[in-house]
């Protein structure tokens, strides 16, 4: 897919969707209907928007416990997302998951994970599904830099090199590993570089900008569906929030926050641009943001009106053999 | 019916399988050259060329990406050299294929069977012989098969292989080589059905695994002591079939429950503690377990006999009961 003023728009528009469904589901915790934690995505959201902005539905995404975005960004309704957030029965995981598992398989969004490093096999495996059905599907591992630690990055890309599998590993690179700074614990600066351990090739690109993530990803994707084997992307970019809910970032300053919140929000960055190209006028732009307030408004009624899961649901979904399941 | 060894009844059992259904395929060490340690896959790489994959020793690797192609709608038969090597696949194992069903409220599957050469077989010490099956009946959304016959193995494989959930497929070495009839072409066998392997009136011995034979064999040697023992095997640990193990127990009145792995927190511990639940009132003498001492299995051979539980230790746990 080339570059078109369409193709911004609607990357533009998913982007305000994504901050605003956070931002309401982080107000919705302060009123107590969402409960639990949430890792929030706001700041990173030009990541998950370029890619699969090169995705087909058919696609494979695999994510991380910040995952709001990816699911959005792979098409998953606002409304089950919001529920599930509030531990509904319409929630995409009928309440059994949260916001650390929500998933939408009908469009091939395989899920979130609360295992920091866990998904990097499974997209690997569903890249060996697609290779050994002959179909062209691509798959794609969104994870943070702290995974690349973990010896499932290793292990994973090492085989998804060897079989030459259609796999793009996507690094969000967010410069913090829970409450620890990379640069404390990292002994190379760059995730891209540890691809040449794996012989793919390593990209490290601005994640703030979503128009670099969306050509890379778009040759990467290519690359992977043409039979070419695996990418490595590291997208280097910055949490507006802190780790989880309730973290008083002791770790980072304010004025560091505040000064990447200015100079590098990847929507007001995507929005600049558009408008300098004259793909974007002042009217529509405020359109695009009134008709994503009232998506995440009816979301939030959708999630309060739903009903809750029941004992009855307790003991469904555990396997084939549990109550209810055939 | 046709004799074969129990590692040859799962081969064929595999070679079936994907005969039937293109998507199984087999992922894991040293599957294709060697035909894997106990040989399970011999013949395979040849048979079905594409669909075996001999990896590079990373256990979470293997069981990651098998969890990802099952969800993607292949069917993955994953080998664990050892049983022991699962440890470095935990997470893939219990947060990941066993989880995902429930976490996505029904919308995963993960179609996996994970096979696990475990227990003594040649003396291979506290890394390779471990049995460890309680830990995964402990954990909801695996199903825990240990097969004792060879035709046991072929029916319960073929249905590890085509269950929409995982499988955690318990093959115990020292019976790979042990020989039976099994029925030739397509069977199956359901998991969650107890097979009672002899049926007596004066007790009840519950036997996983390798104690089922020897079960076997103390219950015809206790035909002289003038004791009828029902021998029943449960063939699946998760899900457990309480009923046909209550059926016996309450008819008998005496169970022993046996296995090799640690008695302690063992499976034979939770069906122990399932019968005195549900059948106290019928039962005329404690129940029993027999297992492993709580050690690491060590080297010598001195010590091992120490340690794996042989047909006396069923004999003396019967006659025990009996005079209770």
């Amino acid at each position: 897919m080339s570059l078109s003023p369409e193709v911004c728009k609607t990357m533009y528009t998913m982007m305000w969707r994504i901050r605003l469904f956070e931002e309401e589901a982080d107000r919705q915790t302060n009123l107590g209907n969402v409960v639990g934690t949430l890792h929030m995505y706001c700041g990173e959201e030009a990541i998950a928007v370029g890619v699969c902005s090169q995705l087909r539905t058919d696609d494979y995404v695999l994510g991380t416990h910040r995952s709001h975005g990816h699911c959005l960004a792979k098409g998953a309704s606002i409304d089950k997302m919001m529920a599930e957030l509030f531990g509904k029965a319409t929630g995409t995981c009928g309440g059994k998951g949260g916001s650390m598992h929500v998933a939408d398989f009908s469009l091939n969004m395989l899920g979130a994970n609360g295992i920091v490093g866990a998904g990097i096999g499974p997209t690997t495996g569903t890249a060996l599904a697609s290779k050994l059905r002959h179909t062209d599907q691509v798959s794609i591992c969104f994870f943070g830099d702290g995974a690349a630690a973990r010896g499932t990055f290793h292990e994973a890309i090492m085989m998804g090199s060897l079989w030459k599998l259609p796999v793009v590993y996507v690094c969000e690179n967010n410069q913090y590993q829970q409450w620890v700074p990379r640069k404390n614990v990292a002994v190379i600066d760059s995730v891209a570089d540890m691809a040449g351990s794996y012989a793919i090739p390593g990209v490290s690109i601005n994640g703030q900008d979503a128009l670099e993530v969306y050509e890379v990803a778009g040759e990467a994707v290519a690359r992977a569906r043409r039979g070419e084997g695996p990418t490595l992307i590291e997208a280097r970019t910055y949490r507006f929030y802190g780790h989880s809910l309730g973290d008083e970032q002791q770790y980072r300053t304010s004025d560091e926050v505040e000064k990447w919140k200015s100079n590098s929000d990847p929507i007001q960055l995507l929005g600049a641009t558009m408008k300098e190209r004259g793909w974007l006028t002042d009217e529509e732009d405020g359109n695009i943001q009134q008709q994503a307030a009232a998506e995440v408004k009816k979301a939030v009624e959708f999630a309060e009106q739903s009903p809750w899961p029941t004992l009855a649901n307790l003991e469904t979904d555990v396997t084939s053999h549990s109550l209810g399941v055939a | 019916m046709k004799t074969m060894a129990f590692n040859e009844a799962i081969r064929t059992a595999l070679h079936e399988e994907m005969q039937r259904d293109e998507s199984v395929f087999v992922i894991g060490e040293d599957v294709a050259t060697h035909g894997g340690p106990y040989k399970v896959t011999d013949g395979i790489a040849e048979a079905f060329p594409g669909r075996i994959f001999e990896t590079p020793i990373a256990e979470a690797g293997i069981v990651g990406i098998g969890v990802g192609a099952a969800m993607a709608g292949m069917r993955p038969v994953v080998e664990l050299m050892y049983l022991d090597f699962v440890t470095c696949a935990m997470d893939e194992v219990v947060n990941q294929a066993a989880k995902m069903r429930y976490m996505t409220g029904g919308q995963a599957r993960v179609p996996m069977v994970i096979r696990l050469p475990c227990g003594i077989g040649r003396l291979l010490a506290a890394q390779h012989s471990q049995i460890l099956e309680s830990w995964f009946m402990h954990v909801p959304g695996l199903q825990v098969v240990v097969p004792s016959t060879p035709a046991d193995a072929k029916g319960l494989f073929k249905t590890a292989v085509r269950s929409p959930d995982p499988v955690m497929f318990f093959e115990y070495k020292r019976i790979y080589t042990s020989k039976g009839e099994v029925p030739e072409g397509d069977y199956t066998i359901p998991i969650g059905q107890a097979d009672v392997k002899r049926e007596g009136e004066d007790a009840t011995v519950v036997a996983i695994g390798p104690m089922v034979q020897k079960s076997l064999e103390a219950a015809v040697l206790l035909e002289d002591d003038g004791y009828d023992i029902e021998v029943v095997d449960p063939r699946s640990l998760s899900p457990l079939d309480v009923d046909t193990i209550c059926e016996s127990v309450r008819k008998t009145g005496r169970a022993i429950v046996c296995g090799e792995d640690s008695t302690f927190a063992g499976a034979a511990s939770e069906i122990a503690a399932m019968i005195g639940e549900n059948c106290f009132g019928d039962l005329k003498a404690p129940v029993r377990r027999i297992g492993s001492p709580h050690v690491p299995m060590p080297f010598s051979s001195e010590l091992v006999k120490h340690v794996v539980p042989e047909k006396s230790h069923v004999i003396e746990a019967v006659n025990q009961s009996m005079a209770a």
